[in-house]
Formats: structure tokens, C-alpha cells, sequence
């Protein structure tokens, strides 16, 4: 960073945040500037911190699920699913495979969502206006399946440690296919409004730009890391559930700029169809409860198991000392890393392109706080 | 009847006092336009998108615009600690001033305008350059970064985009020979085609350049929410930001006529000079008699029992204006005015069209297409405008001199 712009003219420092309309929640960015051009960022965090991990050591396994719906606020399903399978693999717990099935249907419909959520919000920091309320419309059919489902539209505690709570209700299957048959050709729809949009493209072309090395060095996941080229998934790499039994693509971008990740995220909400459909075929009448007791007590040892959320990897890091409350419980929030990210993507880049970058790296400040 | 009678001559006869009910009946009957036209941008804007826009407001949300009013005119006018008082007091007024004052010379109809001065353009861009100190003064006198930094990109972007604009109208000029608002319309009656025709390039890059000093999407970085909050206003609250705000809401009207007036031939109709079209007259009782039956259908949608009642008294009304457009001298009367506001509204609607559908520009782009797109374009038309012109008058003159000799 220079230490003094042209002509001697004094570098402006705004906030843009907390309270900022563009920085989804309440994220504080420092911003340098030279006129419009960004000398330097820095990310303030913690307004949302709520001490999520804490929580856990006072609580129970099972108490616990209902807090890491809260952190992903607007992927609630794909948190709470990380959790139990981490709890899970601490207990040694085989789920029955209409549980898994039933995991999967719903985690890649909150996949769908999230997607949608970002692809509206991120359309609307960029000035396009009209996608927000098409994703939105798109979004409420899937909330509608979970609160059929499981009561709940957003925090939903969908699962269970050991499987699912709640069977499927009657017409679950045909509510997700016509979801499906719905869904698709409204991807179609959002892409004709900017895919190939002039001003769209200018926009995210070449903003914010990082390497496949820089990501890898940053730890960047998800979406974030394969608009880079980088082919990592982990649903591929460390399959979990019935994610090994199903067909699907890991798309990837190629120059890792703002444009290359929106096509990722639009070919990821078409692959998780793909899934869905996958899944619904194949579900079976059976079980939806493992072997676990009515007391939770995991033997004393460690776990880390994470899975491929729809804002990149979250990990679960669970220790055991042998009681019914975990010793320690450290999250892994894409969220939070992928923001750090955030400087090395908007160097020299104006204020608008910043707007766009928080909006392309996809973050929820509820689990980058925690 | 007699002493009203007396008055009306005596008004008629004194041009100042008529001068003066012309500007209270426009200023009154605009200013309800641009009221409606936030409404009206709401309901398409919802209509675009797959809502409802206000509904809560009287019937359909009608009485929106005047909630709207009250609201902001109840709401306390803060001032910043550190701001420059005075300006900040004068900056709001001086953008909607300007708005209003363009009005005096756009002709509405034939024989229905504030004055007809032969340097009509001139003022308009003259009274429209005005309209940017509201701008830059308001956004400096805040003293607060947002605000400035809108107020710097608004001043950039205003003064490239008017180069363009202009020189696109410097095109019409050529061809009208005139300044006056009122002749360049004549001109296109009596040439029977609309400039439109003869300048299509002129009148993309007017339509482009009118977008951005409007300061509407996609070219609304001086208050791009998502960026600078709301740009230059961020700090102004209650009337003055209603003042604001019916300024930019004024200058799309204003906009919309002058490109109706110079472009799309003002009040005239559609092919005025074709007399095979010469049913298009009735166009007003079949646009009252339509707007009849949608109102009629809105109602019978309606749930609420007084709505209905509300929405067939509409209708009725609509159906008794048609029968009163009908009558030959009222529909001769008002023909003018209605191709005027009909294709005012056209060009209104495309406005929000372009609302709903593009993201916007960056700074920098914005500037690059103004200085390396539309400002070489409009100067390459404006060249070859004039040379064809020149031709095409010397080929005029040759003729007229033969003419004479002979």
C-alpha cells in the first residue's frame, strides 16, 4: 500500500458497515480509499458473536443441535447436518439409508436456497433489482418442503443425532420432483437476465480476481475455491452419507474472478437437482433411526468431520472427555474464512467492485461471528 | 356569470396573468403527475417482478402518494452538526427549481404552453445544467464522506453525459432550423416525419444520455444504495429529501417531453400527415372506454365490498368521459394533449422498464462509454447531419434558383 497518494492528496478512510446495506448483516469494512479506488481493507468482525461454541460445553449432544441452525442462518439444514454426522462418527452410529437419503433431499434443497439467496442479494448489490424477488419466490417453494416437513421454515433442526425425528409425510417425493421440474427453467430465467447481460459481465469480469494458489494459501472452500479452477469437493474427496452412490458434476471456473463463481453457483444449483432427483428414486421404505441410546455419552477421544455446506467446507471439531456435554466444540465457518479472502480479492479494485466482492464470496455473519 | 365572464376576458387579455394561470395549472397538475409517477413505478416495478406493490393505501394503494406527502412533511428536518446550514437549506431547492422551471417552454399541445421563446433549447439546457448544483451542493454541504463522494460522481457523470445529450439535440436543431419548441414541432408537421426518423441515431444516444442525467438506473451511482447508502442525500431527511426526491422524479418527466417534443413530434399523432389514418382521433375514447373496463375488472376482483363499489364508480366515471370526449369539438380539443401525454408515458414506462432489468454501471465504465462511446458518436451524427443537410439545401437552393430564372 503507498504511503501517500498523488499529489500529497490525503487517503479517505470510511467505514462501510455495520450497518451498511451491502454488507449482508453486520460486517464492518474499513476501507482506504483514493477517491474511488481501495488502497486497503480491513474486516472488523464479532458484532454477531454470540459464543455458539461456548454454548456447547454447557449443553448436552442433543441440546446442542438446535444452536448450529443459528450460525448459517440461511443454510440451517447443511449446519445442523455437519454437527450431527460429526457427533455421529464420535459415536461410532450407522444411519439407516432412508435417513441418509432423506439427509441428502434435504441438505441440497437448502443447498438450492442459499444459492438463491445469494444469487438475489448479490444481483442487488450489483443494481440489478429484479432477481432478489424471482430467487425469493424460488426460495419459498423449498422453505415450504421443511416447513411440511419439519415444522420449521429457516432454524429448522431437521435431523436428529442417530437419523431423523420425523418420517417423511405423505407426498414428500412428488412435492420435491415438482419442485425440481419448477426449479430448472427458472435457473434458465435468472441466467437470461444476466448471464449474458452486457453490464453484468462488466461488472464481474475480472473483479476480484484470486489465483487457484492464493485460494489454496488462504484456505478458501466451496464455491469461492472452484470458481478458481480448483476441483474440490469434499460431497467427491470424503464422501459422506450416500454421496459416493450418487452421480453428479463438480463444476469449476477458470480465471477465479466475481463472473466465474456466479456460473459455478448457477451449474451447482442444477447438479443438486440432479441429486435430488437421484435421491428420490432411490429411497426405501426402512428404518430412519441407528443404534443410539437414550443418553448420548460418547467415549473420551476426538473428531473432525466436515462437509461440503453451501458456502464452502464446515468442520466440525469435537472433543469427548466421556460426559454427556462435549469438552470442546470448534466450528470450521466457510463463512469466516472465505472472507479472508476479502483483501487480496479488492486490491485495486473501486468501491462498487467491493460491494460485489463481499456480495460473490457469499457470507453469512451469524457463522462468521458465531 | 357576468364578473366571471369580465374576469376571463380580462385574463385572456393580459398575458402576464395568463402567463400565470398557465404555470399554476401545470405546476399544480405536474406536480400530482410526478406523485402518481412514484406510484406508478412502484405497480409496474411489482408487476415486473411478481408482487403486488402498495396495496394497503386506499383502494390498490391508490392514496399512496399522498401518505407519502404527509409523512415527509411531518418528519423533523434534521441538519448535521457540521454541515454548511445555508447551502444545505438551498441545495434541495434549487435541484427541484430547475426541474419545474423547464416546463415554461415545452409545448403540451398546439396552443397550450407557459411561452414560446426562440432560444427554448438554450434554456432547457441552460435551466437542466442549473439542476446539477443542487447536486454537488447538497453532497458537499452534508460534510459526511458518503454524500460527497455521491455528490463528485453526479457532477462527473452529469457534465459528461450533457456534452453528449446536447450534441445529439444539436442534430434536430440542424434540422428545424430553429430553437423554439414550438417550431421544431411545426417543422415536423409540415415535413411529415417525425425526427425520430431522420435522426435515430441522435435520439438513442438523447434517450442514453437523459437515462444517465437522471440519474436512473442503470446509470444511478450518485445515490447507489448498495454502494453510498443513497449518495448525495444521505443526510437529508422529511420535506427536503421529499424535495429531492420530486426532483429526479420532475426531471424524468422533463426528459420524456423533450425527447417527445424534438424526437417524436410533440403533440402531433402518429402519421399525422397519412389521411387513411385519420380514425386515430378517436383514440381518446377508446383509451377512456379501455381504462373503463380494466378498472371495471380490477373491481370485480377486488374482496373488500366498499372497493367494488369504489372501482365500478371509477369505471362509471371513465365511461362518462368518454361520452364526453366523443362530442367532435371537445375530442378536436384535446388531441394534442393526448398524443402528448401518451407517448410521455410510454417513454415514462420504459424508464422503469430499464429499472427492473439492468444492474448497474461502475463508475469508470459509465465514464468510458461517455467519453469514448456516446460523445465520438454523437459528434460523427452531428458531422454528417450537417453535411447532408448542406447538400440537401444547396440541392433545394439550385432548384429554387432555377425556378426563378425561368
Amino acid at each position: 500500500m503507498p504511503e501517500t497518494t498523488f499529489l500529497d492528496a490525503n487517503e479517505l478512510v470510511i467505514n462501510m458497515g455495520p450497518q451498511h446495506p451491502a454488507t449482508h448483516g453486520v460486517l464492518r469494512v474499513k476501507l482506504k480509499l483514493d477517491g474511488e479506488r481501495v488502497l486497503g481493507t480491513e474486516c472488523i468482525i464479532g458484532y454477531l458473536h454470540r459464543g455458539v461454541e461456548k454454548i456447547a460445553e454447557n449443553r448436552t449432544y442433543a441440546q446442542f443441535t438446535p444452536y448450529v441452525d443459528r450460525m448459517d442462518y440461511v443454510a440451517a439444514v447443511t449446519n445442523g447436518m455437519g454437527y450431527v454426522e460429526a457427533v455421529e462418527k464420535l459415536l461410532g452410529v450407522e444411519i439407516p439409508p432412508r435417513a441418509q437419503y432423506t439427509r441428502m433431499i434435504l441438505a441440497e434443497l437448502q443447498r438450492i436456497a442459499s444459492h438463491l439467496l445469494w444469487l438475489g442479494t448479490h444481483a442487488l448489490d450489483i443494481g440489478a433489482m429484479t432477481p432478489v424477488f424471482y430467487t425469493f419466490r424460488e426460495r419459498e417453494e423449498v422453505l415450504k418442503i421443511f416447513e411440511e416437513y419439519c415444522g420449521a421454515r429457516l432454524t429448522t433442526h431437521a435431523f436428529r443425532i442417530g437419523g431423523l425425528q420425523y418420517d417423511l409425510y405423505d407426498g414428500f417425493e412428488r412435492d420435491v420432483s415438482k419442485f425440481c421440474d419448477y426449479f430448472l427453467p427458472k435457473v434458465d430465467e435468472y441466467e437470461q437476465l444476466l448471464t449474458k447481460n452486457r453490464i453484468w459481465i462488466n461488472r464481474t469480469r475480472k473483479i476480484g480476481v484470486i489465483t487457484a494458489e492464493e485460494a489454496i494459501a488462504l484456505s478458501v472452500t466451496g464455491p469461492v475455491l472452484r470458481g478458481s479452477g480448483v476441483k474440490w469437493d469434499i460431497r467427491k474427496a470424503q464422501p459422506y452419507e450416500a454421496y459416493d452412490k450418487v452421480e453428479f458434476d463438480v463444476p469449476v471456473g477458470e480465471h477465479g474472478d466475481t463472473y466465474d463463481r456466479y456460473v459455478v453457483r448457477m451449474a451447482e444449483m442444477r447438479q443438486s437437482v440432479r441429486i435430488v432427483r437421484q435421491c428420490v428414486e432411490r429411497i426405501a421404505p426402512g428404518p430412519i433411526f441407528g443404534k443410539v441410546g437414550k443418553v448420548l455419552k460418547p467415549p473420551a477421544g476426538e473428531v473432525y468431520h466436515s462437509i461440503e455446506a453451501p458456502k464452502g467446507e464446515l468442520g466440525y471439531y469435537l472433543v469427548s472427555d466421556g460426559t454427556v456435554n462435549p469438552y470442546r466444540v470448534r466450528v470450521r465457518p466457510p463463512s469466516l474464512i472465505n472472507l479472508q479472502a476479502l483483501d487480496v480479492m479488492s486490491r485495486d479494485h473501486l468501491v462498487a467492485d467491493i460491494v460485489a466482492i463481499i456480495g460473490t464470496l457469499d457470507i453469512v455473519l451469524g457463522e462468521v461471528d458465531r | 356569470m357576468t364578473m366571471l365572464d369580465s374576469a376571463f376576458k380580462f385574463v385572456m387579455a393580459t398575458p402576464l396573468l395568463l402567463a400565470l394561470v398557465k404555470i399554476l395549472i401545470i405546476f399544480g397538475v405536474l406536480s400530482g403527475i410526478v406523485a402518481y409517477l412514484v406510484y406508478m413505478e412502484r405497480k409496474v416495478l411489482a408487476f415486473m417482478q411478481a408482487r403486488l406493490g402498495p396495496m394497503r393505501v386506499g383502494p390498490w394503494g391508490l392514496l399512496q402518494p399522498v401518505a407519502d406527502g404527509l409523512k415527509l412533511l411531518l418528519k423533523e428536518d434534521i441538519i448535521p452538526a457540521g454541515a454548511d446550514e445555508w447551502l444545505f437549506l438551498l441545495a434541495p431547492a434549487i435541484s427541484v427549481f430547475a426541474a419545474f422551471t423547464v416546463f415554461a417552454v415545452i409545448p403540451f399541445a398546439g396552443n397550450f404552453y407557459v411561452t414560446d421563446i426562440n432560444i427554448g433549447l438554450l434554456f432547457i439546457l441552460a435551466i437542466s445544467s442549473l439542476g446539477i448544483y443542487g447536486i454537488i451542493l447538497g453532497g458537499w454541504s452534508s460534510n459526511s464522506h458518503y454524500p460527497l463522494l455521491g455528490a463528485l460522481r453526479s457532477s462527473a457523470q452529469l457534465v459528461s453525459y450533457e456534452v453528449a445529450g446536447g450534441m445529439a439535440l444539436v442534430g434536430v436543431l440542424l434540422l428545424a432550423n430553429s430553437l423554439s419548441m414550438v417550431d421544431i414541432v411545426d417543422r415536423q408537421s409540415s415535413a411529415g416525419v417525425w425526427y425520430v426518423f431522420l435522426q435515430p441515431v441522435g435520439f438513442l444516444i438523447y434517450v442514453i444520455a437523459a437515462v444517465a442525467e437522471t440519474n436512473r438506473n442503470p446509470f444511478d451511482l450518485p445515490e447507489a444504495e448498495s454502494e453510498l447508502t443513497a449518495g448525495f442525500h444521505t443526510e437529508y431527511s422529511g420535506f427536503r429529501f421529499a424535495l429531492y426526491f420530486m426532483a429526479e422524479y420532475t426531471n424524468m418527466v422533463v426528459v420524456s417531453c423533450i425527447a417527445v417534443t424534438l424526437f417524436l413530434g410533440g403533440w402531433l399523432r402518429p402519421f399525422a400527415s397519412v389521411q387513411a389514418l385519420d380514425f386515430l382521433k378517436f383514440a381518446p375514447i377508446l383509451a377512456l372506454l379501455g381504462a373503463g373496463i380494466f378498472i371495471l375488472w380490477l373491481g370485480l376482483k377486488s374482496l373488500v365490498k366498499l372497493e367494488r363499489y369504489f372501482f365500478v364508480f371509477l369505471a362509471a366515471g371513465c365511461v362518462v368521459l368518454a361520452a364526453l370526449v366523443a362530442f367532435p369539438p371537445v375530442l378536436n380539443a384535446i388531441q394534442g394533449i393526448f398524443w402528448f401525454g401518451a407517448k410521455v408515458v410510454v417513454f415514462l414506462y420504459a424508464f422503469i422498464w430499464y429499472r427492473a432489468t439492468f444492474p448497474r454501471y461502475r463508475y469508470d465504465q459509465l465514464m468510458n462509454i461517455g467519453w469514448r462511446v456516446m460523445i465520438p458518436l454523437a459528434l460523427a451524427n452531428l458531422i454528417a447531419t450537417a453535411v447532408l443537410r448542406y447538400f440537401w439545401l444547396a440541392h433545394h437552393a439550385a432548384a429554387a434558383v432555377a425556378l426563378i430564372g425561368r
